[in-house]
């Protein structure tokens, strides 16, 4: 399998797809900074820490680093996910390197791996990259918490990516046209990975009876990965933040503006950690089960 | 025969969604020789092929290979057999030799011993000079001979090529075959399938006909001729002058003469024994000019056509 890893690495680091990643990563990086750039003075007259508001700030009309990686991350896992399988498969690579003695789970586990491991490398890039910038802007260094709050951001982000890309690479198992792997789990990243305020007109018009009910509202979005993920950014990155639990107006209005402590922040975010990670288990485990099944003939 | 038989299958049978694509299949391959397996497109070739690989599940039977079955033990069967698929494919932008190293690291062959291997293998399909050029460079017929060098890296003691002609041109061709006969010298058992038989008759010492998923003929080259033709019978063709009625029922006569059947003014004779010198006295004796004497031998075409007829 770590032969596999390697060589799938080092295919991802040679080629043009990568590289059109990376300058995305980059111009998404520079956007963020700017636009932190011009929103950092007022925000960080508000309570809590000033170092992570780098990612959460937003400049006049544009949006924070925070969203571009919310944004980024599936198109990322996606791209380099959907053609696993099935080019492999295509390109008559797969029924040669299966006809070698490894387990066919090996596979389909490099694979995974190395696409994790791609992710966790372009994300902590970004995350690096507005941070050392930020740092030299502001001039304010991040606190032991601050760091530790980005370090769990960090691997959440990895995690969504992770699920972007299980979801690709299941599509990938399934289907043999490597467009149709490539627009399913666009599609779907379209309908349910979009912004929290998009969807609920959706919810409003689906479930036009129960709709009235913020609770039911709040549990249909939650089936969404990206509010999911988007939930777990906002607690972990503004300390403020207590999610979007029911809470009524007269606790709302008694509550202290103060930031959480970071172990408070992790309670709020745990069941979404857990979900997004049970997501991506069970596109794995089913693209695993599919493959370990499937018929090699490549015609 | 005293050989080791080394590729075995026992009513090797596979169904794809009810239809049945090979159909109780036994087959015997001795240890280093080249056998064809012969067939139309469809009558099975690939997926008996895939079955004795361990890389597709066979409804009944057994395929195994040394001893090993393919279904149950694939990754020994794996180690000691390689396969060149029908569309076989590389990464394209690597070169032949990191696309051959990808093999030897799959197969744990380690760096030192790998290097110079790559290199020889290379080197013994005609690949030596350009083993540092991209694959997406190579003509079809390279990617042929890389694919072959693909299945030598592992050093197996069995190859399964699959197609290993398909498409190319007949210089191509004659490289693959010249390098499918070589095999068996440095140590390998080679089953390929194809369904040209010219090619399939230059280098093997014993074919296998499917039809429809059924094993039809299977034998040596030389022994398999005759008997499938005309169960055991010769065929004389005898070109007279004018046969004549009177003639006919003079040979006719001769010991051994089964059926004679005229057309225009040549005599189809078929006989049980070699009877050219009998036939041609009775021809002379009875006056009339004797023009040709040809007994007929089956080529592998006739048979094979036969099949394809059948099927």
């Amino acid at each position: 399998m770590l032969t596999i890893l390697r060589k799938e690495l080092a295919d991802y680091f040679t080629s043009v797809r990568c590289f059109v990643l990376f300058l995305l990563v980059f111009i998404a990086s520079a956007v963020a900074i700017y636009a932190a750039y011009n929103g950092i003075r007022e925000a960080a007259i508000d309570p809590g820490p000033v170092f992570i508001k780098l990612f959460t700030t937003t400049g006049q009309d544009i949006p924070s680093m925070a969203v571009f990686i919310a944004l980024l991350v599936p198109i990322i896992g996606i791209a380099l996910g959907f053609d696993a399988i099935n080019g492999e498969r295509s390109s008559g690579t797969l029924n040669r390197i299966l006809s070698q003695p490894i387990y066919r789970d090996s596979v389909i586990n490099g694979k995974f791996l190395a696409g994790i491991v791609t992710l966790a490398i372009m994300i902590g890039a970004i995350i690096l990259l507005v941070g050392g910038y930020g740092l030299r802007m502001i001039g304010v260094p991040p606190s032991a918490e601050e760091i530790v709050r980005l370090f769990i951001y960090f691997v959440s982000a990895v995690i969504y990516g992770a699920f972007w890309m299980g979801l690709a690479i299941l599509f990938s198992v399934l289907f043999r046209s490597l467009a149709v792997s490539l627009l399913f789990p666009l599609a779907i990243w379209i309908v349910i990975g979009i912004p929290a305020s998009v969807f609920n007109p959706y919810i409003n018009f689906l479930v036009p009876a129960v709709s009235d009910s913020v609770g039911v509202q709040l549990m249909v979005a939650r089936l969404s990965p990206y509010f999911l993920f988007e939930e777990a950014t906002q607690v972990l990155l503004i300390p403020v933040w207590r999610g979007y639990a029911l809470l009524t107006s007269t606790t709302t209005s008694s509550m202290l503006p103060n930031p959480l402590s970071l172990d408070q922040s992790l309670l709020i975010v745990w069941p979404q950690f857990t979900v997004l990670i049970a997501l991506t288990a069970v596109c794995f485990a089913i693209s695993y089960i599919v493959f370990m099944r499937q018929e090699i003939r490549s015609t | 025969m005293g050989k080791k038989i080394v590729v075995k299958t026992e009513d090797l049978t596979k169904k794809y969604d009810g239809v049945t694509v090979v159909d109780r299949l036994n087959l015997e391959v001795a240890e280093n020789e080249v056998f064809g397996l012969l067939g139309p497109n469809g009558a099975g070739k690939t997926t008996s092929i895939l079955m004795l690989m361990g890389l597709t599940e066979p409804a009944s039977g057994t395929a195994k290979i040394y001893g090993f079955d393919s279904t149950r033990e694939p990754l020994k069967v794996k180690r000691l057999a390689g396969y060149l698929p029908e569309k076989v494919g590389f990464y394209d932008t690597l070169t032949a030799r990191e696309n051959l190293r990808f093999i030897a690291e799959l197969n744990n062959i380690g760096a030192a011993e790998s290097e110079p291997l790559i290199e020889q293998v290379l080197k013994s399909v005609g690949l030596g000079e350009v083993g540092n050029k991209t694959v997406n460079k190579f003509s079809r017929g390279m990617k042929q001979r890389l694919g072959i060098a693909d299945v030598l890296v592992k050093k197996p003691k069995v190859a399964f090529l699959d197609e290993p002609t398909a498409g190319l041109d007949p210089e191509g061709i004659n490289q693959i075959i010249d390098l499918i006969g070589n095999l068996p010298k440095m140590g390998t058992t080679v089953v390929f399938s194809s369904h040209r038989l010219y090619e399939v008759q230059r280098v093997c010492h014993s074919i296998g006909i499917l039809s429809k998923g059924k094993m039809v003929v299977q034998g040596a080259l030389d022994e398999i001729g005759r008997d499938a033709m005309t169960e055991g019978r010769f065929r004389i063709e005898v070109e007279t002058a004018e046969p004549s009625p009177q003639l006919i029922g003079v040979i006719k006569k001769i010991k051994g003469v089964i059926k004679v059947a005229a057309e225009g003014n040549v005599l189809r004779i078929t006989t049980d024994a070699d009877l050219r010198a009998e036939i041609s006295k009775a021809v002379v004796q009875n006056g009339v000019a004797l023009i040709q004497v040809k007994i007929q031998e089956f080529s592998l075409d006739d048979i094979y056509m036969k099949y394809f007829h059948e099927g």
